[in-house]
C-alpha cells in the first residue's frame, strides 16, 4: 500500500472535498456585483410577499381629492412651474397617481406581478424546455430532427400576434359561454389572477424554445462523453443516464440562460401591459403604471419615474446575477 | 478458428456508420466503414493486443464487441452466447461480465458524482447488496487499485490523471467481470504513470483471472502486456500472431512498417535499425481502396493487390496474415 500511504500525505487529503456545485457557489459569492444583485432580488421577493403588511393602503384604494398629489420635497424633479398646478399632500410618501392611489403601494404590489412572471415564466420554460430538449438530443436522428423543426416553426411565429389572438380567442369563448364550461373556467381563473394566467401562457409558450435548444445542444455534447458510455457498459437504462448523468451536467448553462432571460419576461409583461394586453385593471403592474404615467408625463414625470426605476433595477439585478452565474459555471474555470 | 478455450469470438464483424445528407428528409449517401469484416478470438485468461494507426477502427471494434455500438453485421460470441441477437435484459445480465476501461480519464468519470457513487454505480444498477455492503465493496475496490478509501466522498476533479484512471479500473472491476476491453487506457497518461497503470492491470489479471482486449498504439507497451497481438489497418485485420512470432517473423508489409518504428533499447542495434517510412496518408474509411486496402501505400504492391482482397489466412499455425506476397515482403522489407 505504498501508493496509498503516499497519497495520504499529498495535498489532496488536506483540502475539504467540494463538489462542482459548491465550487461554483464559492466563485459566485466572490463576485460582489452578483451578491449585491442577489440580495436585492431577495429583498424584492420579500417586499412582494409582504406587500400587504408593508403599506397602509391597498393598490385600488382611491383618494379622489388627492389625485396627482405630490409631497413638497418632490418638487425638484417636477417641471418648471409645477408649484402652480401641483396638488400638494403629504398623505402619500411617493405621490399619488391620477386616480388618487398611492404610487408606492402600487409599485410594491406591482413587484408581485413582475416577480411572479419572472419565476413562473422561468419555471415553466425550464421544465418544458429541459424535457423537450433532453428527449430530442438524447433520441437523436429522425426524432431529434423532427422535434427541432417544430421548435424552428414555433420560433418563426410572431409572438405579439399569438398573444393578441390568445387574448381575443379566450375572451370570445368567455363571452359566448357566459362563464360556463372549460373556456369559462379559464376566463374566471384568469380574472381572479388579475389577467396573469394569459400572460403565463403567452410567455411560457414562447420562451421554452430557447431552453429546449440549449438543453438539446448540451445533451448532444455530453452524451458523447465516455462517462455516459461507461454507464451504458455498466447496464444503466436510459432514465438513469438522463437523470443521473446528463441532467446534473447540463443544468448549469440552463440556469444561467434562464436567469439572463428573466429580464426579458419582466419586460414582456411590462410591454404587454403597456399596450393593454397584460394584467387587468386595477391590478398594478409596472408596465401598466408606466403606461398610465406616460399620459401625464409632461406635468407629472414622477408617476413614470417610480415604476420605471423599480423595473430597471430589478432587470439589472437579474442581469448581473446571470453574469455572475455564468462566470461561476463557466466550464473553463473548472479545475482552477 | 473456433477453439474450445476461447472466451470471446468475433466473426466477420462489420460496423458502418452511415453518412446522411438532407435537412428534413435524410438519405444515406455513404458509410464510414470503421470495421469491415474482422474475425478473431480471445482465449480465456489471455491479453490480446490490438494495434493500428489512429482511425483504423480499433476503438470501434472494442465498443462493438461490447454492443455499445450496434454491429452492422457479423457475430460476437461471449462464452458461446451470441451477443448480437441478444435482448436487452439478457445483455444487461452479461454486462456484469464484460467491462471497459476508457482512454480519457477526464471524460470517463462523471464530474458531478463522488468517487463512491461512481464506483458504486454498477452495484446500484444491478441492485447488488445493501447500502452498507456496497460501501464496503467500494472501499475494497479503492484499496485494490491502491487509492485511499478515505477519498470516497471526493469528486473526480480533485484527482490526477493516473488516479482517475485507477478509479475507472475500480469501476470496471466492481461487478467482478471476466473480460475487460482496455481502450487505450494509458495513452492519455504520463509515461511514469503509464507503467503504474499497466502493472496494476497485469496484477489484477493474475489475481482475478481476467481476459483483456488491450487496444493501444504504443507498440512497446502492447508487446509488454499482450500474449497475442492483432494488427489492424483501415477496418481490417492484417496480421494476428503470438507477440514474439509477430515481432520476429512478421509477414504483412504494414505490420513490418509499423513494427520498424519500435525503438530498440540497445544503442548499437538502434543505430542499425531500418525504419520504413510509409508514403501518403491513411485513405478515408468512407472510400476505402479496392482490393487490398493497403495497396495505395504498400512498397511491394502488385497489380493483383488493386483488384483482389487477400484472404486472412493462417500461414503458419496460429499466425494469421492477409497478404498476397508475404515472402516478398519479408525478403524485401526486412
Amino acid at each position: 500500500m505504498a501508493v496509498a500511504d503516499l497519497e495520504l500525505n499529498s495535498s489532496i487529503t488536506q483540502q475539504k472535498e467540494r463538489s462542482l456545485w459548491q465550487k461554483s457557489m464559492d466563485r459566485l459569492l466572490r463576485n460582489k456585483l452578483a451578491v449585491i444583485s442577489g440580495i436585492f432580488i431577495i429583498l424584492m421577493v420579500l417586499v412582494a410577499v409582504f406587500a400587504k403588511q408593508l403599506t397602509p393602503y391597498t393598490y385600488a384604494e382611491q383618494d379622489l381629492i388627492a389625485n396627482n398629489a405630490i409631497p413638497k420635497w418632490m418638487l425638484f424633479i417636477m417641471p418648471e412651474g409645477a408649484e402652480n398646478y401641483a396638488n400638494f399632500s403629504d398623505k402619500f410618501p411617493l405621490a399619488a397617481d391620477h386616480l388618487g392611489r398611492d404610487l408606492l403601494t402600487r409599485t410594491i404590489f406591482g413587484a408581485r406581478v413582475s416577480l411572479t412572471i419572472a419565476f413562473a415564466g422561468s419555471l415553466v420554460s425550464l421544465l418544458i424546455g429541459i424535457v423537450y430538449g433532453m428527449i430530442s438530443g438524447y433520441a437523436g436522428g429522425r426524432v431529434d430532427n423532427l422535434m427541432m423543426r417544430v421548435v424552428d416553426f414555433l420560433w418563426a411565429f410572431p409572438f405579439l400576434i399569438v398573444v393578441i389572438l390568445l387574448q381575443t380567442y379566450f375572451k370570445a369563448i368567455a363571452s359566448r359561454s357566459g362563464g360556463e364550461g372549460m373556456g369559462g373556467a379559464f376566463i374566471n381563473l384568469n380574472n381572479q389572477m388579475g389577467g396573469l394566467l394569459f400572460l403565463f401562457i403567452a410567455i411560457g409558450l414562447i420562451n421554452w424554445l430557447g431552453m429546449a435548444r440549449i438543453a438539446r445542444g448540451q445533451v448532444l455534447s455530453y452524451k458523447q462523453m465516455e462517462f455516459v458510455e461507461a454507464a451504458h457498459a455498466l447496464g444503466a437504462n436510459d432514465t438513469r443516464i438522463m437523470f443521473k448523468h446528463l441532467l446534473p451536467n447540463i443544468l448549469g448553462p440552463l440556469i444561467v440562460a434562464e436567469t439572463m432571460a428573466i429580464p426579458g419576461y419582466i419586460f414582456t409583461e411590462a410591454f404587454l401591459s403597456f399596450i393593454g394586453l397584460g394584467v387587468n385593471a386595477p391590478t398594478p403592474s409596472w408596465g401598466i403604471m408606466i403606461q398610465e404615467g406616460v399620459q401625464a408625463l409632461r406635468s407629472y414625470p414622477n408617476q413614470v419615474l417610480l415604476p420605471a426605476i423599480a423595473l430597471s433595477l430589478t432587470t439589472l439585478a437579474f442581469n448581473f446575477l446571470g453574469d455572475g452565474l455564468r462566470d461561476a459555471f463557466d466550464p473553463r474555470q473548472i479545475d482552477k | 478458428m473456433a477453439e474450445n478455450n476461447s472466451l470471446v469470438r468475433v466473426e466477420k464483424l462489420v460496423k458502418h456508420f452511415p453518412i446522411t445528407q438532407g435537412v428534413i428528409i435524410q438519405r444515406q449517401v455513404g458509410a464510414v466503414k470503421a470495421v469491415d469484416g474482422i474475425s478473431f478470438d480471445i482465449k480465456h485468461g489471455e491479453t490480446l493486443g490490438l494495434v493500428g494507426e489512429s482511425g483504423c477502427g480499433k476503438s470501434t471494434t472494442g465498443r462493438t464487441i461490447l454492443q455499445l455500438h450496434e454491429p452492422t453485421a457479423g457475430k460476437v460470441y461471449y462464452d458461446g452466447e451470441d451477443l448480437t441477437t441478444m435482448g436487452e435484459s439478457d445483455l444487461r445480465r452479461l454486462r456484469r461480465e464484460m467491462q471497459i476501461i476508457f482512454q480519457d480519464p477526464y471524460a470517463s468519470l462523471n464530474p458531478r458524482m463522488t468517487i463512491g457513487d461512481i464506483i458504486g454505480e454498477p452495484l446500484d444498477i444491478h441492485k447488488i447488496g445493501t447500502a452498507k455492503e456496497r460501501l464496503e465493496r467500494v472501499q475494497e475496490l479503492l484499496n485494490l487499485v491502491r487509492l485511499n478509501p478515505f477519498f470516497i466522498k471526493r469528486y473526480p476533479h480533485e484527482f490526477s490523471g493516473g488516479q482517475r484512471q485507477r478509479i475507472g479500473v475500480a469501476r470496471a472491476l466492481a461487478l467482478n467481470p471476466n473480460f475487460i476491453v482496455c481502450d487505450e487506457p494509458i495513452s492519455a497518461l504520463d509515461v511514469s504513470v503509464q507503467a503504474q497503470v499497466v502493472n496494476l492491470l497485469e496484477e489484477l489479471q493474475e489475481k482475478f483471472d481476467l481476459t483483456y482486449l488491450f487496444i493501444a498504439h504504443d507498440l512497446s507497451m502492447v508487446r509488454h502486456i499482450s500474449d497475442r497481438i492483432a494488427v489492424m489497418y483501415l477496418g481490417k485485420l492484417v496480421e494476428l500472431a503470438d507477440k514474439d512470432e509477430l515481432f520476429y517473423n512478421k509477414m504483412h508489409p504494414y505490420a513490418i512498417a509499423l513494427l520498424s518504428a519500435v525503438p530498440i533499447p540497445d544503442p548499437v542495434k538502434e543505430r542499425q535499425r531500418k525504419r520504413i517510412i510509409l508514403e501518403g496518408d491513411v485513405p478515408s474509411p468512407a472510400k476505402p481502396p479496392s482490393g487490398c486496402r493497403f495497396h495505395t501505400r504498400c512498397p511491394i504492391a502488385q497489380d493483383i493487390c488493386k483488384v483482389e482482397d487477400p484472404p486472412f489466412e493462417e500461414k503458419t499455425p496460429g499466425h494469421w496474415v492477409a497478404c498476397h506476397f508475404t515472402k516478398k515482403a519479408q525478403e524485401e522489407m526486412l
